[in-house]
């Protein structure tokens, strides 16, 4: 089937509020290349578990398509009408499995040496989309603030080396009560700033006490859910035939009740397990999962508020011991964590910075329980190192 | 401003390069050498051999050769690099999956099979024009690897090569599994390198080295292998011990090593990415010694070093930085190779495009075969 011949019925099986969404835009829907639509369709059947600035930003990108005329519609997707697709591709049901056409649609580009063209056409028009819909700026400027290297007594390697370009190195910060402090910080914003999904707290471990004011995910709180999931990748894996790709397809498909979440917010239900089902490494390594976490918070909620606390993974056992197991709970490799999460932190702040008001965003990074601190500001001078004695709360005060 | 082109991108990422290894290793520009055939020609040795090694799972400069990603590489920078002609800007148009990417570093044609099925390429590999021209046995040409669907890379499934004329291929990994399973063993972690999914170990088809093969073929009692193996940290460090084996008990003339410890970095753990890196550095360190060590290798062995491909970019926002290799970004497309041996310049760095598919004619260039169906080119600077 090919987008001019979409009809309101064949949206029938999506959720609500996506429905509603695709019917009132069919007529943008049938003027797009089969090469972009599945990709637009993937984020509209999502249209009701998505983030408040998810769905901002879907409305303004479909309400700019049904604002293009013949014309313009030609000239923005000319690129990707020039993409061959496979009679195959084209017969896949792409209305209700988007994201399996998508998957489908990557190996046809890969194998037919389309990738670079594909890659250009999706640039081309993500610049053009950004020219004409407004970004408002955030309601304050965002702070985002990485804790890690939980549990490390000693470290002698420089910290923060990527970051340090950005912001000022403090060496003599009072690590005294330095979590409450920045847990204090962030509720205050939430509170001074009540948007829903707009405060985050991603905890690597276990969370600590927390006001109801955040959003929380924990990688502790998950652990039923990681486990439902790995016993369900174990049973997948081990049937004849499958392979890595149909195992993320049945993954893709998996719901929160199918892993034993019921919480009373399906939004974030839904979010965690994409995070267990679409993030490598985030169902074994928590320092895999606080970066991934907080990089899909950045990408989708696009928060004014981000704690991320990394704590210790587990350690990966060399070959020597996989050949002689011994009992006992998985040994944590803390100084390993601490690699992790410093470039963790480093992509926390790319990631931030890809977020509207980057030039006025804040950000952060503090190795837990130790001295050593980094603040990237507008009032923070770039590449500087103090060697005073502060404390959290200073330097917060200091970057606003 | 405008964005600079994945062209611009590549020739960029070339010239760190260069100017790092130019400062720190001490070597020259190639386009400034004058090349000298009587120095080549009192070097050649009549029996040739050729070891490649992929520098397995995809690594990216800033953890490699970089400024900063020099402490990570220390025995290629100190002892490699002065010794070898380095090419910093090889691009792969291909697919960017572990097994497709080699298979096609193999045959000098961009491969389009499916990364995860056991088949094998469809045009012919290095081994098969070998063998054919030069007429050579099976044990002359060995492939050692990692287990994820490898061990059908050693022959195509082209009509005028194929059957019979590959390279014998050996799985470390699966070899161990075989001798240390009981039956109240379960072994299958060992077998997981597919670092995106968990549990997931790939299904074999055909050509298995067997079990008893390693005593026949590689003078190594099972139990002597096992305790071994019991010493190693990796999969990694295994293959190399039976590279030196298989160099030591049957010294084949074309001999391909494949890495994959590095791709440990599709887990998100940093810290586990460089140290494969680190170790996989080492490795290649030790081969060179073994080559030089071995009275069947030293002075007439050419090795070639080079990563299959690379990986994101940081600054792509489609992909999340050295975890994956997903987006086909400049980063991701362009690694270097790195060749030592006898008649090959020392301590010279070409900054010139060259692609991945110039491989096997280069091979064929030195060994003496013509790869008619492979898309590249020699590369001159190493004939």
């Amino acid at each position: 089937m090919l987008p001019r011949e979409l009809k309101p019925e064949l949206f029938a099986d999506y959720p609500p509020e996506a429905r509603k969404l695709a019917e009132k835009h069919l007529a943008a829907l049938r003027a797009l290349p089969l090469s972009f639509l599945p990709s637009l369709l993937r984020e509209v059947i999502d249209y009701d578990f998505k983030f408040p600035a998810e769905r901002r930003a879907l409305e303004q990108e479909l309400g700019n398509l049904l604002s293009l005329t013949d014309v313009e519609t030609h000239d923005w997707f000319q690129a990707f009408s020039a993409i061959k697709l496979s009679t195959k591709l084209e017969h896949l049901d792409w209305v209700n499995s988007p994201s399996q056409f998508v998957e489908e649609l990557s190996a046809h580009l890969w194998s037919t040496h389309q990738l670079d063209d594909f890659r250009r056409a999706a640039t081309e028009y993500a610049d053009r989309l950004r020219a004409v819909v407004a970004v408002e700026p955030p309601s304050l400027p965002r702070l985002g603030i990485s804790v890690i290297g939980g549990g490390v007594a000693s470290y002698n390697e420089p910290l923060f080396r990527k970051l340090r370009p950005q912001g000022a190195y403090f060496s003599r910060v009072r690590a005294e009560n330095g979590l409450t402090t920045l847990l204090s910080a962030i509720t205050a914003r939430a509170k001074a700033q009540p948007l829903p999904y707009a405060h985050w707290y991603v905890e690597g471990g276990e969370a600590l006490e927390h006001d109801a004011a955040l959003t929380c995910v924990s990688y502790a709180a998950l652990e039923p859910a990681r486990a439902a999931l790995l016993e369900r990748m174990r049973s997948e894996i081990s049937r004849a035939g499958m392979g890595p790709e149909m195992l993320r397809t049945l993954l893709a498909q998996l719901r929160p009740a199918q892993l034993g979440m019921k919480s009373s917010d399906a939004v974030l239900d839904r979010f965690q397990v994409r995070l267990l089902t679409e993030g490598s490494g985030t169902q074994i390594f928590s320092t895999s999962f606080a970066q991934w976490a907080a990089r899909e918070v950045l990408r989708r909620a696009q928060p004014l508020s981000l704690l991320v606390r990394f704590a210790p993974r587990q350690r990966q056992k060399p070959m020597s011991e996989l050949l002689s197991p011994t009992a006992g709970p998985p040994e944590l490799d803390f100084v390993g964590s601490l690699v992790d999460a410093d470039m963790g932190a480093y992509y926390n702040w790319l990631n931030q910075q890809r977020l509207s008001g980057a030039e006025k965003s804040m950000f952060l990074v503090w190795f837990e329980d130790h001295n050593a601190a980094l603040a990237i500001s507008p009032t923070m001078p770039r590449g500087t190192e103090s060697t005073s004695e502060t404390d959290l709360a200073q330097l917060l005060s200091w970057m606003t | 401003m405008t964005e600079p082109s994945e062209g611009e991108l590549s020739r960029r990422l070339a010239s760190s390069r260069r100017d790092f290894l130019r400062t720190a290793a001490g070597v020259t520009l190639g386009g400034s050498v004058l090349r000298s055939p009587l120095v080549r020609a009192a070097n050649l040795a009549k029996t040739k051999k050729v070891i490649v090694v992929t520098f397995g799972g995809g690594a990216r400069d800033q953890e490699t050769f970089a400024p900063e990603g020099q402490e990570n590489v220390p025995n290629m920078m100190r002892e490699l690099i002065p010794r070898a002609t380095f090419f910093t800007q090889v691009v792969n148009r291909g697919i960017l999956g572990h097994y497709v990417a080699t298979a096609s570093l193999a045959t000098g044609v961009y491969e389009t099979i499916n990364n995860f099925a056991s088949l094998p390429p469809e045009h012919p590999t290095a081994f098969e024009y070998y063998r054919k021209a030069l007429r050579r046995p099976s044990s002359d040409a060995w492939v050692v690897a990692p287990s994820n669907g490898f061990n059908r890379i050693g022959e195509s499934n082209h009509h005028s090569y194929g059957l019979g004329l590959g390279a014998r291929v050996i799985l470390p990994k699966y070899l161990l599994k075989a001798a240390i399973s009981g039956p109240s063993a379960d072994y299958a972690h060992l077998l997981r390198d597919n670092y995106e999914t968990p549990y997931y170990t790939p299904e074999l088809g055909g050509n298995e080295f067997e079990l008893e093969q390693l005593e026949t073929i590689l003078k190594l009692s099972v139990d002597n292998f096992k305790v071994h193996a019991r010493s190693l940290s990796s999969p990694d460090e295994l293959s190399l011990s039976i590279v030196r084996q298989l160099m030591r008990q049957v010294a084949p003339s074309l001999l391909w090593v494949t890495m994959h410890d590095i791709d440990i970095a599709h887990a998100g753990a940093y810290s586990l990415y460089i140290e494969g890196i680190r170790r996989t550095d080492r490795l290649c360190a030790e081969l060179w010694k073994a080559i030089e060590q071995e009275p069947e290798y030293a002075g007439r062995t050419t090795l070639l070093i080079l990563p299959d491909f690379g990986r994101d970019a940081d600054s792509d926002s489609g992909g999340n930085g050295f975890q994956h290799h997903r987006t086909g970004d400049a980063l991701s497309r362009t690694t270097w190779l790195m060749a030592m041996g006898p008649g090959i310049r020392e301590g010279v760095v070409f900054d010139r495009a060259v692609d991945s598919t110039d491989l096997v004619p280069t091979l064929g260039a030195i060994l003496g075969f013509s790869p008619s169906l492979a898309q590249g080119k020699p590369i001159s600077e190493v004939l």
